[in-house]
């Protein structure tokens, strides 16, 4: 039974970069993705910001190798991209001897494809292209990243909104521990589609200036798309392997606010708690994390009641913070992980990433997140948010490895 | 170990006392088998319940019934699966999107959300404890399962619920059926067998089961393992993956009392499972219960309701038996469900002795 869990690679695909390295570069040079749609054809185009992966579905299709097929959607194609890279990183080759799972996240699944069908289907319903509904739901995309990984032992699909990631990583790490996997290949992808565009635009959380998490002016978030997984290994299969990991997992904890189907609570509890039981499992003090990775979406109610909570599980001082989604947009499902392969990077780099478009403090709060880059920083044990509609609320300790 | 200490059951069978098997079956002649659903202000307040729909309505009523046949208040862990999650939701979205992005009401998408059931359950219980949710097609109710054993066994919590839910909308019937899914005509299920045809009978269900570490008076059964296996590569891998899970319970076929197998009358498919009784459990009787639900993403759910009953009270329903072999001893029964023949699911119940 392994009691550490390792992280041995890392992959990402999103509207700063079409690999880790893309993106590092456009964190470092605070190069944010959000802009006008481009792709995406609704009638937002011109109104709302998104934060696309600049690339239409056919050139992703070419980029996975499988041009002109139709039995990909644009969120599994992110995904195939983003967990061959990580799967690549890590240098896995061997696998026979070693039992490897993959445990993937999505909210929007192949809707980018149902919408499609639907044009047809609303008008009369013996039409529409069935090809194109076939892949509608959440596990096609994991899949399809199985079948392309030769992944064949213990897959599966969480949804938990804009905690899926996490909860995805939170599982791996558990299969890991109680000895049923070895590796786990653990992460999330979405694609922007009209249906969450739409959607999150009937709830009036869409800011047309683009997000601007913690700040007092702040007037909702910006959708995003893209995709990122990580390689987990237990103790034995690092050891075996002999291979130097980028990271290590140390705690995490998964709580709900039990408050509201789409708001969060005025004291922040789901939050609270989420972020305390990490932290008490990864067996520091809050005093030993130095940076947070905040859920920071940018809507008034989650950086407040988020922002709350911080101050009630830091009351001696709250860590140096920042929500990295001025960069990538809120990626829904894959944000957690691409958060946590942001925390990867900040910690392999010793570097804080700034928090974009941030100009006035929020007045119900002390604290104001991190503006500038800060580089050399020693960073020991970061601490990610993710926290999602049904109050399902998660948080990690990805800590350097010694 | 494990115990199931408390069921809710909603289906489209008299399950909604959770006490015992129902003792006569509802026979259908229909295009799906559609859940016979409770007086919902039973279970849900009036103001919240007006807006709910039908899939969160199910969902809520389910976990109550259950948390109430285990005498519990407050469990360690909520967890779902379900395939699709709210179809008629999804489906309001998709249709209004579709005439020119003019979508107004926010409570669909809301409520689209497939983590809407496990978070509903925790805002109507108040309960800030572990909640997640799985959507793995027939895998989501066993991820779910796995889980929670895994909660368990990690030991903070002693107590969990765990689900499997979907539903059966009139568009989706024709969009699958299109697919390929279904009968093309309306079958009787009590004759499902006759009709020889491919493509399964739909149907629907809500299964919440209170999975406890502790074993209690009334526990039904014993959960003691489950397992899902993808197979794109072939068939035998899930010959040596039904080897391994006896193995790994110390258990020769043998000691497999009653086998009972997802056989949905659908002539493509229904050959694997009488492959795997034949190659595997020659001797043993064999029960399917299709017929009573329908095929849906987690339909295991109502196999394992179906298991925890028969244990509880053992005897097994001559209604569920396939090849009029009775069983002689009601100790282990296993599960197996497939779909597409891609992915397989394996769930061991025990007497909780």
């Amino acid at each position: 039974m392994s009691k550490r869990i390792f992280i041995t690679g890392i992959g990402m695909i999103s509207a700063i970069g079409d690999d880790v390295d893309a993106c590092l570069a456009s964190l470092l040079e605070q190069r944010s993705g959000i802009g006008p749609i481009t792709l995406l054809p609704t009638i937002h185009q011109g109104v709302l910001p998104i934060a696309e992966v600049k690339h239409s579905t056919s050139m992703l299709l070419d980029m996975a190798g499988h041009p002109g097929s139709r039995n990909y959607t644009r969120t599994a194609l992110l995904g195939i991209l983003a967990a061959r890279e990580a799967v690549g990183n890590s240098g896995i080759t061997e696998t026979g001897e070693y039992r490897i799972g993959l445990v993937s996240a999505s909210t929007v699944g192949g809707m980018d494809r149902s919408e499609q069908f639907y044009q047809s289907f609303v008008v009369d319903n013996r039409k529409g292209r069935l090809i194109d509904v076939v892949n509608h739901d959440c596990a096609d995309a994991t899949e399809r990243i199985a079948a392309d990984l030769g992944i064949d032992g213990y897959i599966t699909t969480i949804s938990t909104a804009c905690s899926s990631s996490v909860n995805a990583m939170m599982h791996g790490s558990n299969l890991i521990k109680a000895g049923i996997l070895d590796r786990v290949i653990v992460g999330g992808t979405d694609s922007v589609t009209r249906f969450t565009l739409n959607g999150f635009n009937t709830l009036m959380i869409l800011d047309k200036r683009g997000c601007r998490p913690f700040d007092d002016d702040r007037a909702g978030l910006t959708l995003g798309e893209g995709a990122a997984y990580l390689v987990l290994e237990s103790e034995e299969a690092v050891g075996r392997s002999q291979k130097q990991p980028l990271a290590e997992i140390s705690g995490y904890s998964n709580a709900n606010d039990a408050y509201h189907q789409t708001a969060s609570s005025p004291d922040g509890k789901g939050a609270f708690l989420a972020m305390t039981k990490a932290i008490a499992m990864s067996g520091l003090s809050p005093s030993q994390i130095d940076y947070i990775n905040v859920h920071g979406t940018g809507t008034q109610n989650n950086d407040l009641s988020e922002g709350i909570a911080l101050e009630r599980v830091f009351e001696q001082g709250v860590p140096r913070f920042s929500s990295t989604k001025g960069y990538t947009g809120h990626t829904l499902g894959a944000a957690g992980a691409l958060e946590a392969v942001i925390a990867v990077l900040s910690i392999r780099n010793q570097v804080v990433f700034p928090n974009l478009n941030f100009s006035t403090p929020m007045k119900e709060l002390h604290i104001k997140p991190v503006t500038e880059l800060m580089t050399g920083v020693p960073l020991r044990h970061v601490l990610s948010n993710s926290f999602g509609f049904g109050g399902n609320n998660s948080s990690i300790i990805i800590s350097s490895y010694i | 170990m494990n115990f199931i200490d408390g069921i809710g059951m909603i289906s489209p069978q008299q399950t909604l006392v959770p006490g015992r098997f129902p003792d006569d079956v509802v026979e259908y002649t229909a295009d799906f088998l559609k859940c016979i659903e409770p007086v919902y202000k039973t279970y849900i307040d009036p103001i919240p319940l007006r807006r709910m729909s039908r899939l969160i309505r199910m969902g809520i009523s389910s976990a109550r019934i259950c948390l109430a046949d285990a005498g519990i208040a407050m469990p360690d862990a909520i967890i779902t699966g379900t395939g699709l999650g709210s179809v008629e939701d999804t489906e309001k979205i998709l249709s209004d999107i579709s005439k020119e992005e003019k979508f107004l009401n926010p409570t669909p998408f809301i409520q689209s959300t497939y983590n809407t059931i496990s978070s509903q359950i925790a805002i109507h219980l108040k309960c800030h404890n572990y909640n997640t949710t799985y959507v793995h097609r027939t895998f989501s109710f066993e991820s779910g399962l796995i889980d929670g054993m895994l909660q368990l066994g990690e030991g903070s919590s002693t107590r969990v619920l765990v689900g499997g839910i979907d539903e059966m909308t009139l568009n989706h019937l024709n969009i699958t059926r299109r697919i390929g899914l279904w009968k093309r005509q309306p079958v009787n299920n009590l004759q499902l067998l006759n009709s020889r045809t491919p493509g399964a009978l739909a149907g629907e269900g809500a299964a919440f089961f209170l999975i406890s570490a502790d074993r209690s008076d009334h526990s039904y059964a014993r959960l003691r393992d489950v397992s899902t296996l993808i197979d794109i590569r072939g068939s035998y891998r899930r010959d040596q993956a039904i080897r391994n899970f006896l193995l790994q319970n110390q258990l020769q076929p043998e000691d497999i009392d009653l086998l009972i197998v997802g056989i949905s009358g659908d002539a493509v498919f229904d050959p694997v499972y009488h492959q795997f009784a034949s190659d595997f459990f020659p001797n043993a009787p064999l029960a399917w219960y299709k017929h009573l639900c329908g095929e849906y993403h987690t339909s295991t759910g109502f196999a394992l309701y179906t298991a925890a009953q028969i244990l509880k009270s053992q005897e097994c329903p001559e209604i569920l038996l396939l090849n009029h072999k009775a069983p002689s001893r009601l100790k282990n029964i296993l599960i197996y469900n497939q779909f597409r023949n891609i992915n397989h699911s394996f769930l061991l119940v025990s007497f909780p002795d």
